[in-house]
C-alpha cells in the first residue's frame, strides 16, 4: 500500500473541508472494508485519507414519528440487528444481515456501503487499465463477464452496482442527506446512483468533496422484502437481488416498487414488473408473471445469460415474502 | 515517512507502539508487537485468519489501520487462555480435532468467542452463519462447528 497522510476530523463540516474537488488524491475512510482493499491492490492510491472514525455525529439509528434516520456511520451489524428496523423494514435488515460475515458487518458502514466501488475483476486488478481508470475500453464487454450486467443498454462499462442495501432503500423511498462545501442537501436514493464511464466518475452522483451524512426512510406500512440468489448461503456476493415494496389494499397490491440489484451498473428499477403486479393479489402465478416482466428487456452478455432466469425467481420470491406467504422453496 | 504514536489496550494491558500509516493492525500486531497468533491469510477481509476483537466486536485486523486503534481495546488470541488453563473453546478444538494445519484456528477461536459472548447457546445454524467469514482449507468445517457447539455446553 502506498503511504499517505491521515486526518481525523470530528464534524462532517470539518471532514468535507479536508476533501478536494477532484477524485483520487484524497479519500474518505469509514470502515475501510472496501477502501483498504483497493489501496492494497494499488487501485486506489490516495495521498491523503480523511477518517470518519472521530465523527461521532454519524453513528446512530433514530426511529422518529415520520421517518427513520440512519447515520452514514452506522455499522451494517447495527442495522441488521436493530429490533425496530427489523419490524418496519425487513428488506433492509435482511439485506444488511447477508453482507459478508460478522467481521465485515461490524466494520462496514451504511455510507461506505452506498459509496463503495464496484467489484469488477478488471477494475480491481492493478494491471488492467480499464475505462474506469484511464483506459479506453471495458474489458468485461467481450471478456470474462459472468457476474456483470444484463441491463447495460447504452453503457460503455458493464459493472453491476455492488450495494445490496441500495435496492432495498430505493424500494422504501429513502433519501440521502449529503454534506457539501456549501451546506446540506437531500438526494433521493433513486437518483443517487449512476453508471460511471471514466476515471473521474464514481458509481454515484456525489462530487469529490461531498459526503453522505445520513439516510432517511419515510415511515410507512409498506410490505417489503429483499431476496438474493447466491451460490452459497452466506459470505458470497449475490448473483441477483430483488427488493420490493407495496401497499396492501382491498384491490390487491398498490404502488409497488421493484428494484433489482447486481444486474446493471446502477440499482435497476423494474417498472414492467411493478405494472404487472399492480392491482393483483400476490400469488405464485401473479408474482411469477411480475418476475417474467422484470426480465423481459434483459440483454445478457456472453457468459451471464443465467441471470435472466434468476431475475424472474428473485422477483417472484421477494413478492411472496413481502406478502407474508409461505416460502414454497423452503422445505 | 513519519511514524505515528499510538496508545491502546491490548489483552488488558496498556500498550504503546509506533507504526506507519499504511500498516494494518494485523501488521502492527505481528511485526511490531510480536503477537503472531493472528495470521495473515488473504489480507483483504475474506478469510478471518486475522480476527481480533476491537472494543468487543469481531473484526478483520487486516482491514483496520494500526493508527485507528488509538484508545481502543483490542483482544487477540493471545489473551484468550488464562494462567489457569485453556479457554473451553480451545479445549474443545483440541479434543474434537477441529484443526489440521492450524493456520485458521486462531481466527476461528476468536470468532467463536465473539459468538458465545453474545449468544452462549447458539444453534448449529447460528454457528454456521456466524463463522461464515472464516475459511478453513483442511477440516471441511464440520469438526469446527461441533467443537463450538461442544464448548457452548461446557
Ligand atoms: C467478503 C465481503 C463480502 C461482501 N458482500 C457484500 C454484499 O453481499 N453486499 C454488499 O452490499 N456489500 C458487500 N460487501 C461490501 C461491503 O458491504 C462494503 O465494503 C462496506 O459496506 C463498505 O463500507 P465501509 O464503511 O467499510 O467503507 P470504506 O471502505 O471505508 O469506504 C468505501 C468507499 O465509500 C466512501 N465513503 C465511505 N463513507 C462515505 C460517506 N459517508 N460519504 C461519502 N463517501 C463515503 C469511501 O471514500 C470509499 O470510496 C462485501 C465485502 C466483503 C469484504
Ligand atoms: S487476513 Fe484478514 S481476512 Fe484474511
Ligand atoms: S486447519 Fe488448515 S486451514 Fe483450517
Amino acid at each position: 500500500m502506498k503511504n499517505f497522510t491521515y486526518f481525523r476530523p470530528t464534524t462532517p463540516e470539518q471532514a468535507v473541508a479536508l476533501l478536494e474537488n477532484r477524485w483520487g488524491n484524497t479519500e474518505l475512510l469509514a470502515g475501510g472494508t472496501d477502501l483498504h482493499d483497493l489501496q492494497k491492490e494499488y487501485v486506489a492510491q490516495p495521498a491523503r485519507v480523511v477518517s470518519l472514525s472521530g465523527v461521532n455525529a454519524l453513528a446512530g439509528i433514530r426511529v422518529e414519528e415520520k421517518s427513520v434516520r440512519i447515520g452514514a456511520g452506522a455499522k451494517l451489524a447495527d442495522i441488521a440487528n436493530h429490533a425496530e428496523l427489523k419490524r418496519l423494514f425487513p428488506s433492509l435488515t435482511d439485506a444488511a444481515d447477508q453482507i459478508g460475515g460478522p467481521q465485515i458487518r461490524n466494520m462496514g458502514t451504511l455510507g461506505g456501503n452506498l459509496c463503495q466501488r464496484n467489484r469488477c475483476w478488471y477494475f480491481r486488478d492493478e494491471h488492467t487499465n480499464c475505462l474506469l481508470k484511464t483506459g479506453q475500453r471495458c474489458f468485461a464487454l467481450d471478456g470474462e463477464n459472468k457476474y456483470h450486467a444484463i441491463f447495460s443498454q447504452g453503457h460503455r462499462c458493464v459493472i453491476v452496482n455492488p450495494s445490496t442495501l441500495a435496492p432495498a432503500l430505493i424500494a422504501l423511498g429513502a433519501s440521502a442527506v449529503v454534506q457539501g462545501p456549501n451546506g446540506r442537501r437531500t438526494i433521493e436514493l433513486g437518483r443517487f446512483f449512476r453508471a460511471p464511464g471514466a476515471n473521474n466518475e464514481r458509481e454515484h452522483v456525489l462530487e469529490a468533496n461531498d459526503m453522505v451524512v445520513e439516510v432517511t426512510i419515510p415511515r410507512s406500512n409498506l410490505a417489503n422484502a429483499s431476496y438474493e440468489v447466491r451460490h452459497k448461503q452466506a459470505y458470497d456476493w449475490p448473483l441477483v437481488q430483488a427488493a420490493v415494496s407495496f401497499e396492501r389494499g382491498d384491490g390487491g397490491v398498490r404502488n409497488p416498487r421493484v428494484v433489482l440489484g447486481h444486474v446493471a451498473p446502477t440499482p435497476h428499477v423494474a417498472e414492467a414488473a411493478a405494472r404487472s403486479i399492480t392491482g393483483q393479489a400476490v400469488s405464485e402465478a401473479t408474482a411469477g408473471a411480475a418476475g417474467r416482466a422484470a426480465a423481459q428487456d434483459a440483454k445478457p452478455l456472453s457468459q451471464n445469460g443465467y441471470k435472466v432466469k434468476l431475475v424472474e425467481v428473485a422477483v417472484k420470491r421477494a413478492l411472496i415474502i413481502a406478502a407474508g406467504q409461505k416460502r414454497y422453496w423452503e422445505v | 515517512m513519519k511514524k505515528i504514536h499510538v496508545t491502546t489496550t491490548i489483552n488488558g494491558k496498556e500498550t504503546e507502539f509506533l507504526c506507519e500509516l499504511r500498516q494494518s493492525l494485523l501488521e502492527v500486531l505481528r511485526d511490531v508487537l510480536m503477537l503472531t497468533g493472528a495470521k495473515e491469510g488473504c489480507n483483504n477481509g475474506n478469510c478471518g485468519a486475522c480476527n481480533v476483537l476491537l472494543d468487543g466486536r469481531l473484526v478483520n485486523s487486516c482491514l483496520v489501520m494500526g493508527a485507528e486503534v488509538q484508545a481502543c481495546n483490542v483482544q487477540t488470541i493471545e489473551g484468550i487462555a488464562t494462567p489457569q488453563g485453556l479457554h473451553p473453546l480451545q479445549q474443545a478444538f483440541l479434543e474434537g480435532a477441529a484443526l489440521q494445519c492450524g493456520i485458521c484456528t486462531p481466527g476461528f477461536i476468536v470468532a467463536a468467542k465473539a459468538l458465545l459472548d453474545q449468544n452462549p447457546k447458539p444453534t448449529e445454524h447460528q454457528v454456521r452463519h456466524f463463522l461464515a467469514g472464516n475459511l478453513c482449507r483442511c477440516t471441511g468445517y464440520d469438526k469446527i462447528v461441533r467443537a463450538v457447539l461442544q464448548a457452548a455446553t461446557s
